[in-house]
């Protein structure tokens, strides 16, 4: 924070809101429940390691759900581990946030038609704020998932509830593929 | 067999191990089958597959120490479910057999061979969860891989997969 440091080093006066205090320091301290069920979490072990340095956003995993904000669904969700996965979610204090890794935890995956002991989508048991696409997703699309709750967390304020964080969410959403054409264009390609 | 079909040493051997095993138990079992991948026979009288598997897990010439796997079949056309077990004489005598044991799709029981193999014990348990086979005298017999309350066994043939679970919707 450059900005941060300049205002506190000149002696001046940082002006700002309450929320907007609150949602920088919450979002640059997001900690996950470490937690995994099955290939994509190693995608995320991979995100947590020295290559891609999830640490660098104050994002590291935690041992245990009551010491986290975030639940990384990253893998199959079993029949018979949605209990379970219901069960750490309860445990999570709140404010509290989920982000579904993969297409397995998205809608099944794979397992979609014919697998008898697959939950067709965590969403159906708890609900889920941010959806990382992929078999599973490479480790910058998780991050971008997480970017994704960090924005979400920006969009919050005292009194406004999730559902409402959600929608401001979504209208301040920018089409990429606009960004891409742009970024083009400016490189001459 | 065709004759003066040139059959592999390994199979060679499996049909040895079988002759002494055909001499013990006569109509018990079916002839040899020499398949190249796994030579195999069948138990006709399924009360006597511990018998067998005691016999050949303890017999001098046979020594069949090592049960690689067991599987479950559904033989759904025969109204029969079944179980193949790969045994091996492992760092003894070196050859190798396939059993196959199979028992009414309906009241039938196939007797446990735990006892014999501790191998099977947990096999015998994921071909119960998967097949509803009843393994007669298994000291530990539920489910293993699915839930205790799962309805259903389903790799069955005409299985149908139970529309909620917990309160939650299992098809997509």
């Amino acid at each position: 924070m450059g900005l941060l440091d300049a205002g506190i080093t000149k002696h001046n006066v940082l002006v700002t809101s309450v929320d907007n205090v609150l949602n920088w320091a919450r979002l640059s301290s997001i900690w996950p429940m470490g937690f995994g069920l099955a290939c994509c979490a190693i995608e995320m072990m991979a995100t947590n390691a020295s290559n891609y340095d999830l640490e660098r956003f104050g994002i590291f995993p935690r041992s245990s759900p009551r010491q986290s904000d975030l639940m990384i669904v990253a893998g199959t969700v079993t029949m018979k581990m949605a209990d379970r996965v219901v069960r750490l979610y309860e445990q999570m204090p709140e404010p509290r946030y989920v982000l579904s890794m993969g297409s397995c935890s998205n809608c099944g995956g794979p397992y979609w038609e014919h697998g008898y002991h697959v939950l067709k989508g965590v969403d159906r048991v708890i609900p889920v704020d941010v959806y990382v696409p992929g078999c599973p997703p490479r480790p910058e699309a998780l991050i971008g998932g997480l970017m994704k709750i960090q924005e979400l967390i920006r969009m919050e304020q005292i009194g406004l509830s999730r559902a409402d964080a959600l929608k401001k969410l979504a209208e301040k959403s920018v089409d990429p593929q606009a960004v891409i054409a742009e970024e083009r264009k400016a490189v001459g390609a | 067999m065709a004759e003066g079909t040139v059959i592999s040493q390994s199979v060679e051997e499996s049909a040895a191990a079988y002759a002494i095993i055909r001499e013990q138990f006569g109509s018990a079992v079916s002839e040899f089958d020499g398949n190249a991948t796994m030579p195999f026979f069948e138990v006709l009288d399924a009360s006597l597959w511990r018998d067998i598997a005691l016999f050949m897990r303890d017999h001098a010439r046979l020594k069949f120490n090592y049960m690689a796997c067991l599987s479950g079949v559904d033989y759904f056309p025969e109204e029969k479910l079944g179980i193949v077990c790969n045994l091996e004489s492992l760092g003894v005598l070196g050859h190798r057999l396939a059993v196959k044991v199979s028992c009414p799709r309906s009241g039938g029981a196939i007797p446990t061979v735990s006892c014999v193999w501790h191998t099977a014990n947990w096999h015998e348990r994921e071909a119960y969860d998967m097949f509803g086979i009843d393994f007669a005298g298994h000291p530990d017999f539920r489910r293993i891989l699915c839930p205790d309350d799962w309805e259903g066994f389903p790799l069955r043939k005409d299985y149908k997969v139970q529309e909620s679970y917990h309160g939650i919707k299992v098809p997509y």
